[in-house]
């Protein structure tokens, strides 16, 4: 039985140690927000924020991740940079298909806590996550828009 | 027929080949070709919506196939309301769509158009996806969401039923004021009557509304007082999609639901012989069971990554592909292999296009070139990994959550897998986590056929859930494409003839060749073919030749390459002739104005025309230009590229694009702006390659798309030309590998004729 720390809630697993925390947060805990891409780390539809740092939940063995503040985007509002993030999302309408918006403001969110206004060289090294709907140039713009 | 099936089900080499997926093969294109009639349509017919009454209704193959014509013949798709709009006491309004959002902005769309006429703030709508009937085949009798037809198709009906509502719940309203109709308004869900002040939510006059018989010459609004027609409305799906809230197939879950991983066969068309070690994964933490799908091992289990643990542990001997040849995807099938078969092809060509004499003018030309071109595989990389859920319920029936482009096709699909009528299947059509063509019906491509087989087997609800990779392997793809151009030349450098010989396989011509009998594939030629250039004399010939492997409808179809070789040729031409590119364009152009306005306004875009090189900061850029007519729209894009380290960097794309008439400016510009990013990511990076039989990329790291890195600037300016309503989805994205394609050359000399430009060391 593993515990964890998901957005200020603990929860218990009945999990194998190597299950990757994407799948914990999905299938065990109905935590649908956080999406499968790729499942190697390449895409970033699964980050998630561990202790503030954005993290791709499908190379994350359940049981490295100890007493961990995880946070995820179903719970985003409730963090005041995140809420930026998602009012800055919407005024600049990035989304369309929406499938890798989850890992996107999670990304971001992180950036903009570590730095509060982020150049154009750090939203492009931060900003790594893929979308194949090509709404890069929305998302840099929600981000310098967030940033104020 | 035969050819559709054999294509789409390669013959089995082994006798433990399950016949079902055969005979839903065979079911699929008998479903497509009834009722009688039908098989005569032209594409051209279906795709211009001519005067064709033949098919209302010609593709519903939902229902048993006589009850078809007789349920075409009383139902006119997009006219009985309470098919379309569900008004609740509180005035909510919910719209059932016939189309699948996906990306596109459908359904913001729709709201927007039945909002205008209806009188209802397109903010207020909910729009869901409608479950099959023949109500919601709006294209010419057919359903699907793709061609970019969306918009373009439903728009009238959509204003008319939208109009026709609103008229409804004014005759209400007016029974029950005791108040003249005339004397009555709307404003935003509500029938007003201003003298008084009295005020009826729609909601509360639904009933009676709708049962009242509604009128068909109800007058529409006049475009000149549009309100939310013609406006960037925000869309109606943001906010769930920027916090998790946004529900895909994927996210899915039914009670007592068991969840299934699979391992497709490594050679496709091959088939389980045995598994070694079933007892032991059985056992293994979660197992539910073990199953032998149709080339594939499933494992259910309580959850998918317990599932997906157990499916790769399984030791499974696989049938022997066939040894050679191009009929089934055999142990030495190779891209490479492929495309030599296509270039060394010596049958008779069928004409696709011909005008005056070629023959003659090659004769007399001052200067005769030639050039190859060929475009390889491509995946849909749709960020959601396909999956599907199925249960059977206790009254019988069959409920399936599918991503699917066509509900009333996989209903029928799905109805003969499982041995039921289709009514008796509830098929439900999610948000799509993007498309680009992917869920089409493609045979062994598409999951929920397991999903129901499993569901059957465990005696439980299942979802089947693809991994990455699987979906690598099982994708239906963008078919490698090839073609040969020769152009004469006359002394003055303008172009006199044009020739094209096209030797491949479309994907319309693949899944619905029982449909469209036209032995000329319209999407293996187009953009070959309809060009607007006054080039006097033209052949272009079509031969088909069936790939092997699993092909698909991709972002723009035949566009996505054939735009890339006709115009790159075209830079070549200019290039003999000593013409300037976009001079050449304007000149062969001068008699079409639409055209020739949007080479004006991309160039003035872009501060004016010019090819370059020229210095940017240090470094040499260069810029190309194209156009395209894609889906009933018309585009010029222009490109400016530098090259460092023999790697290609787009800085700028500048697309003026002309749909005739649009709903909503911000959406078209987004879509605009995606197609530029898929088909630079074609340009730059993507290839499917096939060796030894196999697929060479099983994941993001081996096939590299288009990331933040890459991505170029992209202004879009929309022109409404006032031209019928052409397609918005795809049109951007056909002219970007040319224009790319040309600045390079024009940048190095290096004219590049068979892409990704990955491949190809590029040195300034």
């Amino acid at each position: 039985m593993t515990t964890l720390r998901v957005n200020g809630r603990a929860y218990q697993a009945a999990v194998e140690d190597d299950t990757p925390l994407l799948w914990v947060l999905r299938d065990t805990l109905g935590l649908t927000g956080t999406k499968y891409g790729c499942g190697i780390a390449q895409c970033g539809a699964c980050t998630v924020m561990i202790d503030g740092t954005a993290t791709r939940s499908c190379q994350v063995p359940v049981d490295s991740v100890g007493d961990a503040d995880i946070r995820t985007i179903d719970a985003i509002e409730e963090d005041p940079v995140g809420r930026k993030v998602v009012e800055a999302w919407v005024a600049m309408q990035v989304p369309q298909c929406g499938y890798c918006q989850s890992g996107q403001v999670m990304a971001a969110t992180a950036l903009l806590k570590q730095t509060a206004h982020p150049s154009d060289g750090d939203i492009a090294d931060a900003m790594t996550n893929l979308c194949r709907c090509g709404t890069y140039n929305r998302i840099a713009a929600a981000i310098r828009q967030a940033a104020g | 027929m035969d050819r559709l099936l054999t294509a789409a089900s390669p013959s089995p080499p082994s006798p433990r080949k399950d016949p079902l997926e055969l005979q839903i093969e065979a079911q699929s294109a008998i479903a497509l070709m009834k009722p009688e009639g039908v098989s005569n349509l032209s594409r051209r017919a279906f795709l211009g919506f001519g005067a064709s009454a033949l098919v209302l209704g010609a593709l519903l193959p939902s229902m048993p196939v006589r009850a078809q014509a007789a349920a075409a013949a009383a139902v006119k798709p997009g006219t009985r309301i309470p098919a379309f709009l569900v008004i609740g006491k509180d005035n909510a309004v919910t719209l059932l769509s016939p189309f699948v959002e996906g990306g596109q902005g459908i359904n913001t769309g729709l709201a927007q158009i039945v909002g205008e006429e209806l009188d209802v703030h397109p903010s207020r709508f909910t729009v869901e996806c409608a479950p099959p009937g023949p109500d919601y085949a709006v294209i010419n009798g057919l359903r699907m969401t793709g061609g970019s037809f969306s918009t373009r198709s439903s728009y009238p009906l959509m204003r008319r039923l939208g109009a026709t509502a609103r008229d409804l719940m004014i005759r209400a309203a007016s029974a029950k004021l005791k108040i003249k109709p005339q004397d009555l308004t709307t404003d935003d869900g509500f029938v007003v009557h201003a003298a008084s002040g009295k005020r009826l939510s729609y909601g509360e006059l639904a009933p009676a509304a709708l049962a009242l018989p509604p009128r068909d010459d109800v007058a529409l609004r006049d475009p000149a007082g549009f309100r939310y027609i013609r406006q960037p409305v925000a869309r109606l799906d943001v906010r769930a999609k920027s916090t998790g809230r946004a529900v895909y197939a994927i996210d899915q879950k039914l009670e007592g639901m068991l969840y299934a991983a699979v391992r497709h066969a490594p050679n496709q068309g091959t088939a389980v012989e045995a598994i070694a070690n079933e007892a032991e994964v059985t056992a293994m933490p979660g197992v539910h069971s073990v199953h032998t799908l149709p080339g594939a091992v499933a494992v259910a289990a309580d959850s998918w990554w317990r599932a997906r643990k157990a499916v790769e542990a399984l030791s499974v001997s696989w049938s022997a592909p066939a040894r050679s040849g191009f009929d089934t995807v055999a142990a030495d099938y190779a891209s490479d292999g492929l495309l030599a078969a296509l270039k060394s092809s010596r049958e008779a060509g069928l004409p696709a296009e011909a005008e005056g004499d070629a023959a003659a003018a090659f004769a007399k030309a001052a200067k005769v070139i030639e050039a190859e071109y060929d475009a390889p595989y491509l995946i849909h990389g749709q960020l959601e990994p396909p999956s599907s859920m199925a249960r059977f319920n206790p009254d019988g029936t069959l409920e399936l959550w599918a991503p699917n482009q066509m509900p009333e096709l996989f209903q029928s699909v799905a109805a003969q897998a499982a041995g039921l009528a289709p009514e008796k299947v509830i098929l439900h059509s999610p948000m799509l986590g993007g498309f680009f063509g992917r869920h089409f019906l493609y045979g062994s491509a598409n999951p929920f056929l397991q999903a129901i087989q499993l569901a059957k087997a465990a005696g439980r609800p299942v979802k089947v859930l693809w991994s990455r990779e699987e979906e690598f392997r099982m994708d239906a793809l963008r078919p490698l494409s090839f073609s040969r151009f020769r152009a004469a030349i006359g002394a003055d450098g303008r172009p006199t003839a044009i020739q094209a010989r096209t030797v491949g396989e479309g994907p319309l011509g693949r899944w619905f060749g029982a449909v469209f009998k036209d032995p000329v594939d319209s999407s293996a030629v187009e953009g070959i073919t309809e060009k607007p250039y006054a080039i006097p004399n033209r052949r272009m010939e079509y031969v088909k030749f069936p790939h092997p492997v699993t092909i698909a409808f991709w972002r723009s179809v035949g566009h996505s390459m054939n735009d890339f070789f006709y115009e790159g040729f075209l830079d070549e031409i200019a290039d003999a002739g000593g013409q300037d590119p976009f001079a050449l364009r304007m000149e062969l152009l001068k008699d079409k104005l639409r055209h020739r306005k949007l080479l004006e306004t991309v160039a003035a875009m872009s501060g004016g025309w010019k090819r370059g090189p020229y210095e940017v900061d240090g470094m040499r850029r260069a810029r190309g230009v194209s156009m395209a007519s894609p889906f009933g729209s018309e585009t010029a894009t222009i490109a400016e590229v530098s090259v460092q380290g023999g790697e290609t960097q787009v800085h700028t794309v500048w697309v003026a694009f002309d749909p005739g008439s649009i709903v909503n400016p911000a959406i078209v510009k987004s879509q605009v702006e995606s197609a530029v990013a898929l088909g630079l990511s074609a340009t730059l990076f993507e290839e499917l390659v096939y060796k030894d039989g196999v697929r060479q990329s099983h994941n993001f790291d081996d096939y590299p798309i288009l990331s933040r890195r890459s991505m170029p600037a992209v202004h879009v300016e929309i022109l409404e030309s006032g031209a019928p309503m052409g397609g918005v989805g795809e049109p951007g994205l056909p002219g970007v590998p040319p224009a790319v394609v040309n600045a390079v050359a024009a940048l190095t000399g290096q004219r590049i004729r068979s892409l990704p430009l990955a491949k190809n060391k590029i040195g300034v």
